[in-house]
């Protein structure tokens, strides 16, 4: 069997965490400012390597939305593509964005269809991404235990 | 109208995402990529129909219209390819239906079918040159995907050299669009055709010429096509027959859509090398097949030889050359698609491609015979049917012209066609099989199989006898392009 690093294993719960959060903040100060979509997304591909070195590949496609990077990255495409659709439907050119702006009290949220778009790019950078890197990792697994019983 | 004018994009995109959430669920995956289907098809329709009232779809996507936004517009020509790629997309999901296919399914072969279909409704669609090579990416990536997912070791080395020739055409086609971009600022086809006059003689032939190499490489043309009989056999069939029909035609599409295009009327020594290139093509792409017994790599020498013919009607140029270039396409791709299903048929029949293993199938199956020789002679171009009517007016063009090197190559072309395709049929259908205990598989699934066949065999007589529709709707495309 492959071979445990407790102290990998012990940060990668909290690291996994944070590395998400600072992937939704990437993903959230696009647009207007560096960061958006693709970046966010390459930032929670490594958080998904990260588990699969310290807890092995299936372990860490278990952890990913919807435990499967496939269905991760089309649910990504699909919300990208439905993105443009609201604009069709007021006759406008598709991906045509809108904005809104929902008052909070506090504070205004900005919403908008390019922030379903750009969170449509992230989840398919995550799941097409994740998905090579974690079955590259998993041939090292596997020859990694074949070299053990060897 | 801009709804409708996305949808070669969004309509094949939109099924290649359902049908990968569906791909634990075979059944749902294939209802879902039928509804697809005839959903695309059902929109080529009605973008045909508004074409040809003189309103071309178009759109700006996202509303930032040219020069900083991607244009997309579909005037005759691209409509008619956009339909014609929606109904190859049909018949070859149809013909999967069937048991004449080669292996086990695997979960994803849909979903990259329609990423093909997607590439190329993109390719025919948009109006911005740096957009058509992203589309041709997709159509690689895609058709990778669907020579590697069989996973035999004579796919990954098919793969490997589509990967590496198409990977030359397609970076050589990055550069040029960049030279392109360069010399005029514009990347829109509307911009760079208003901007084309102003270049240099020199100029305006070297940008051309990195062009055309990169499109001609992606259309299999001499003396670049060896990536295409060195991989097309390793697919599935109705893969392979949608492959025939649509990638190579998409390099045609975008060399007439250059030079008879964008940059008409393209400098005179390009046209000529195109003649010439054209001439080569067809002659070395049916020698290539007189060689083979393998069915399906005689028919892709036979898509080179094709190819040949296509791109001569566009170096004949002008509103003639331009509307037997259309016809000959929508003629051809339905043609070729048709013998490729058929040979996959046959392969179900006899249990081989290879036509010195096989035999006695006319005794069997005579109306399969006929219906093999539906196709087969219209490639030849035998009258009435089909490929006559296109063959004859890139003839004709070419005599106008005093082009006679070319027809009368055109000409004996056509007779070694008739070689191939008879070969196959004696071969195939004629001699007795070669074993004497050989007996025909007890059960098949082919009734899905025969009505795609059928289908196409009718959509090629309909041409045949009616001719005067499509070469009305060609020519009228003609006048809407440039020079």
């Amino acid at each position: 069997m492959r071979s445990r690093v407790i102290i990998l294993e012990a940060a990668a719960g909290p690291l996994y965490l944070l590395i998400l959060a600072a992937s939704v903040w990437v993903l959230l100060r696009g647009h207007n400012e560096p960061g958006g979509g693709f970046i966010g997304g390459l930032i929670a591909v490594s958080a998904s390597i990260l588990w699969a070195v310290a807890r092995g590949s299936d372990a860490a496609r278990q952890r990913l939305p919807l435990r499967d990077p496939l269905i991760l990255g089309a649910t990504g495409v699909l919300l990208a593509a439905l993105s443009g659709v609201p604009a069709l439907l007021l006759g406008d050119a598709y991906l045509t964005h809108l904005w809104a702006t929902l008052p909070l009290g506090f504070t205004d949220l900005k919403v908008s269809t390019v922030l379903l778009f750009d969170l449509g790019v992230y989840l398919c950078v995550w799941g097409a991404l994740a998905g090579y890197a974690l079955a590259l990792l998993a041939v090292d697994d596997e020859a990694a235990a074949s070299g053990g019983e060897r | 109208m801009s709804a409708l004018v996305a949808a070669p994009v969004l309509v094949p995109l939109a099924t290649v995402v359902l049908t990968t959430l569906a791909s634990r669920r075979p059944t749902l995956q294939q209802v879902v990529s039928f509804v697809g289907a005839l959903i695309f098809l059902a929109c080529a329709v009605a973008l045909v129909a508004s074409a040809a009232i003189d309103q071309p779809a178009r759109t700006a996507f996202g509303s930032w219209v040219a020069p900083y936004g991607i244009e997309f517009h579909l005037d005759r020509v691209g409509a008619a390819l956009v339909l014609i790629t929606a109904l190859m997309g049909a018949v070859s999901l149809l013909f999967l239906a069937s048991d004449a296919d080669a292996g086990p399914r695997h979960p994803l072969l849909l979903p990259l079918v329609h990423g093909v279909l997607a590439g190329v409704g993109g390719a025919f669609s948009t109006a911005d040159l740096f957009n058509l090579y992203v589309w041709f990416e997709v159509m690689l990536i895609c058709a990778l995907g669907l020579f590697a997912i069989g996973g035999r070791l004579d796919q990954l080395d098919a793969s490997f050299k589509y990967l590496v020739l198409n990977l030359l055409g397609t970076l050589l086609l990055l550069i040029a669009i960049g030279a392109v971009y360069g010399a005029t600022g514009h990347l829109n086809f509307g911009a760079l055709a208003e901007a084309a006059p102003a270049l240099s003689p020199g100029l305006s032939t070297a940008l051309l010429t990195a062009l055309l190499l990169a499109f001609l490489i992606k259309a299999g043309s001499f003396p670049l096509y060896a990536w295409l009989p060195a991989s097309y056999h390793t697919l599935p069939a109705p893969v392979l027959a949608l492959f025939a029909g649509l990638l190579t035609k998409v390099g045609v599409y975008a060399v007439l859509r250059t030079v008879g295009d964008v940059f008409a009327p393209a400098p005179d020594v390009v046209m000529e090398a195109l003649g010439w290139i054209a001439a080569a093509t067809m002659l070395f792409g049916v020698l290539g097949a007189a060689y083979h017994w393998d069915m399906r790599r005689i028919l892709a020498f036979h898509i080179v030889s094709q190819i040949g013919f296509i791109l001569l009607a566009v170096a004949l140029a002008g509103e003639a050359g331009n509307a037997a270039t259309l016809f000959y396409t929508v003629h051809h791709i339905i043609v070729k698609a048709n013998l490729f299903l058929i040979a996959a048929m046959i392969w179900r029949l006899t249990g081989s491609y290879d036509l010195r293993r096989i035999g006695g199938l006319y005794r069997l199956r005579p109306a399969l015979g006929l219906l093999f020789l539906v196709p087969a002679l219209s490639l030849v171009g035998i009258p009435p049917l089909s490929g006559f009517w296109a063959k004859l007016m890139v003839l004709q063009e070419a005599l106008a012209q005093g082009r006679y090197a070319w027809a009368a190559l055109a000409l004996a072309v056509s007779v070694l066609t008739l070689y191939s395709m008879v070969k196959i049929w004696m071969e195939a259908f004629w001699k007795r099989h070669p074993d004497d205990r050989w007996q025909p598989p007890a059960a098949t699934r082919l009734a899905p199989a025969w009505a795609a066949t059928l289908g196409l065999a009718a959509l090629t007589l309909v041409i045949s006898l009616y001719p005067q529709w499509l070469l009305a709707y060609a020519q009228a495309a003609a006048r809407t392009l440039g020079g």
